[in-house]
């Protein structure tokens, strides 16, 4: 079977490293073309150089171009707001998808290792954020195994490695990141908190993961835990847990109060993890560039594969 | 030298102190008796801003919208404001603030981030707030960067921006040198403030240094209550200022029986300049890491300040709770000595 050709809308940081990967390490998709609206982005150069075919045009003129019948898939790393306007542009070709790494969740929230089988087939799917990509797995984790009242995230990551659209849209990160971690986490109440840390040299990564559950078998909480990570680093290697889980009984004369949920004792559950990128574009601090593009290729190649099938 | 302006922030860095605890009516209470006080504003909120509830801050004893609710209608001189850090809280979460009546925020930052608060300081405007820019653990960041931080934010639209020590790192040179560096890049018309943290006892010093080189907007709280060996404290400002014959309208005797009367036996731990909290801004670490770093070293058996100093080392920066228990875990696979 040949491999697919794909297009990237969007020549930043994501959208260049992603191109990598695909270049790098897929065996089911190549590069059909880089799609950027400045010319003199760093990322068409580096496509260039790479032999890929550019366009600066944006999405509108690529669906103009030749190559644009031979695409099947499209990744968009752009923002929420251009978003809205290339879904409605591949909408009208229904043979081809396409893969949102933005904020805007038109299709639904999509974290490969927790719920590709039940959006996989359709045509417009949301890749949440970088955190949420790290986190949510965690929480599905111990959903697993108990009910989960509530799943609250941290994620720090280097100041170096957050670009103009992360840092214009920081409400975009915590709001999208709440409400997956609900929709696909499986906790009843979300939080999510972002932290930029501007250390030199710049910090790997880290995101912390809290849920409170209902009491149960602790042993069964972090073997479900292991195996998660275990997944999650089939497709992204640097992903680790940095310590051994911590488990605390909050009881219930010490119940803590959750705005939208109200008094909440059970098990407090504390999970500390490390995402080391893979230094393809940016440097392996930048492991929340490396856990979105990964995520977003597992999910194109697992498309790709449910066709094939 | 525009007027001078004290902000109370018992309400808000005050929270830190008592693990984010105050009751509905307490805080009603102290807010009114400010309020008669004459302050100029009065901040309300989880110390960690709105939204700060949670399991890496502390959960608050009620909401921030429960706080809030009922006290702007009450207050006859004093301004409602709150705060807000990027990152925690959201442009919804200060629209709903305002419509509780709240009507100055000041939206916080790492004093090298100041283009993350842009969305939030241009939709306050736009809800005709007065704004103030936070630039916080202005020790990390030298004057000169830490100004264009600061002009950022005023081009974003914010009235005020801060010099915020939220370490209480900053000996009395750093603060004046950094208030200097403000005055000389910003507008004329551009307020500039201080908020000191007292870890090395240098609060109401810094605080003075700072006015008199240009910052008229100051912080403090009743008996200092605030994160770390807490802020500035409120009633020994007011009679320094006085002495100075500086802003004549607070009434120091109402600000004493406030601090002595209500605020001290709340505190169950004290407010104060000890190991721990001198620790704090020897090191250089965010006040707000002490109850949570004094919980982790009870629980993994070792010294607080061990854990203090390992933070500092790594560089960490305020919302980072959550790395007091990953080193606080490294120091004890290292036999409770710094790697």
């Amino acid at each position: 079977m040949s491999k697919r050709k794909v297009a990237i809308i969007g020549s930043g940081n994501i959208g260049t490293d992603l191109m990598i990967k695909i270049m790098r390490n897929s065996e089911l998709l190549e590069m059909g073309i880089l799609v950027g609206i400045d010319p003199a982005s760093d990322g068409l150069a580096r496509a260039e150089r790479m032999g890929v075919a550019t366009t600066a045009k944006g999405m509108d003129g690529l669906i103009e171009l030749p190559i644009w019948n031979e695409i099947e898939l499209v990744f968009d790393a752009t923002s929420a707001k251009a978003h809205a306007h290339h879904h409605s542009l591949v909408e009208k070709f229904p043979s081809k998808r396409i893969i949102d790494l933005t904020p805007a969740a038109i299709g639904p929230y999509l974290v490969p290792v927790v719920n590709f089988s039940e959006h996989g087939d359709l045509q417009n799917v949301n890749m949440v954020t970088c955190g949420g990509q790290a986190t949510i797995p965690i929480v599905a984790a111990v959903s697993k195994i108990a009910k989960v009242h509530y799943g609250e995230i941290v994620a720090s990551i280097a100041s170096k490695s957050a670009g103009p659209g992360t840092r214009a849209n920081i409400d975009e990160f915590t709001e999208t990141t709440a409400q997956a971690i609900e929709k696909v986490g499986g906790a009843d109440k979300g939080k999510a908190i972002i932290v930029l840390n501007p250390a030199e040299p710049p910090m790997v990564m880290r995101d912390t993961v809290f849920t409170l559950s209902e009491v149960c078998d602790q042993d069964a909480i972090r073997k479900s835990i292991h195996e998660m990570v275990e997944s999650v680093q089939k497709y992204v290697p640097g992903y680790t847990l940095h310590q051994e889980v911590q488990f605390e009984i909050i009881p219930e004369d010490q119940a803590v109060f959750i705005e939208g949920l109200g008094h909440r004792h059970g098990l407090k559950t504390t999970v500390l993890l490390q995402v080391k990128g893979a230094g393809h574009y940016l440097p392996e601090y930048a492991g929340n560039l490396d856990i979105m593009t990964s995520a977003a290729l597992a999910t194109g190649e697992r498309m790709v594969s449910l066709q094939n099938a | 030298m525009k007027n001078t302006y004290i902000q109370d922030v018992t309400l808000r860095d005050g929270m830190h102190a008592i693990k984010h605890q105050y009751g509905k009516e307490k805080v009603r209470e102290i807010a009114l008796a400010l309020d008669r006080a004459k302050v100029d504003a009065i901040e309300i909120s989880h110390g960690d801003g709105l939204k700060g509830g949670s399991f890496n801050y502390g959960f608050g004893a009620h909401t921030d919208w429960d706080w809030l609710d009922g006290i702007a209608d009450e207050l006859k001189h004093a301004k409602l404001t709150t705060l807000l850090l990027p990152g925690i809280g959201t442009i919804e979460d200060l629209k709903r603030a305002r419509d509780l009546g709240v009507t100055s925020v000041r939206i916080a930052t790492h004093c090298t981030e100041a283009d993350i608060s842009k969305q939030h300081i241009e939709a306050a405007k736009k809800m005709d707030m007065d704004v103030g820019g936070f630039l916080m653990m202005a020790h990390m960041n030298d004057p000169n960067n830490l100004a264009t931080e600061a002009k950022k934010m005023e081009s974003y639209g914010a009235d005020c921006v801060y010099v915020t020590d939220s370490a209480g790192a900053l000996l009395m040179d750093g603060v004046v040198d950094r208030i200097k560096a403000f005055r000389q890049i910003l507008k004329d018309d551009t307020e500039i403030g201080i908020h000191c943290h007292h870890n090395l006892s240098l609060g109401v010093a810094n605080t003075i240094v700072a006015h008199q080189a240009g910052a008229n907007r100051m912080d403090a709280s009743l008996a200092g209550m605030g994160a770390g060996a807490g802020n500035a404290p409120l009633e020994v400002l007011i009679a320094v200022l006085k002495k100075m014959n500086i802003h004549p309208n607070c009434d120091l005797f109402q600000l004493m029986d406030l601090a002595d009367d209500v605020i001290r036996p709340l505190q169950e731990r004290p407010v104060r300049v000890d190991r721990e909290t001198l620790s704090l801004g020897y090191a250089g670490v965010y006040s707000s890491f002490l109850l949570h770093s004094e919980r982790a070293a009870e629980k993994y058996g070792l010294d607080t300040r061990t854990i203090l100093n390992e933070l500092g080392k790594r560089k960490m920066v305020g919302g980072q709770e959550d790395m007091i228990v990953d080193v606080a875990l490294d120091l004890v696979k290292n036999n409770g000595s710094n790697p």
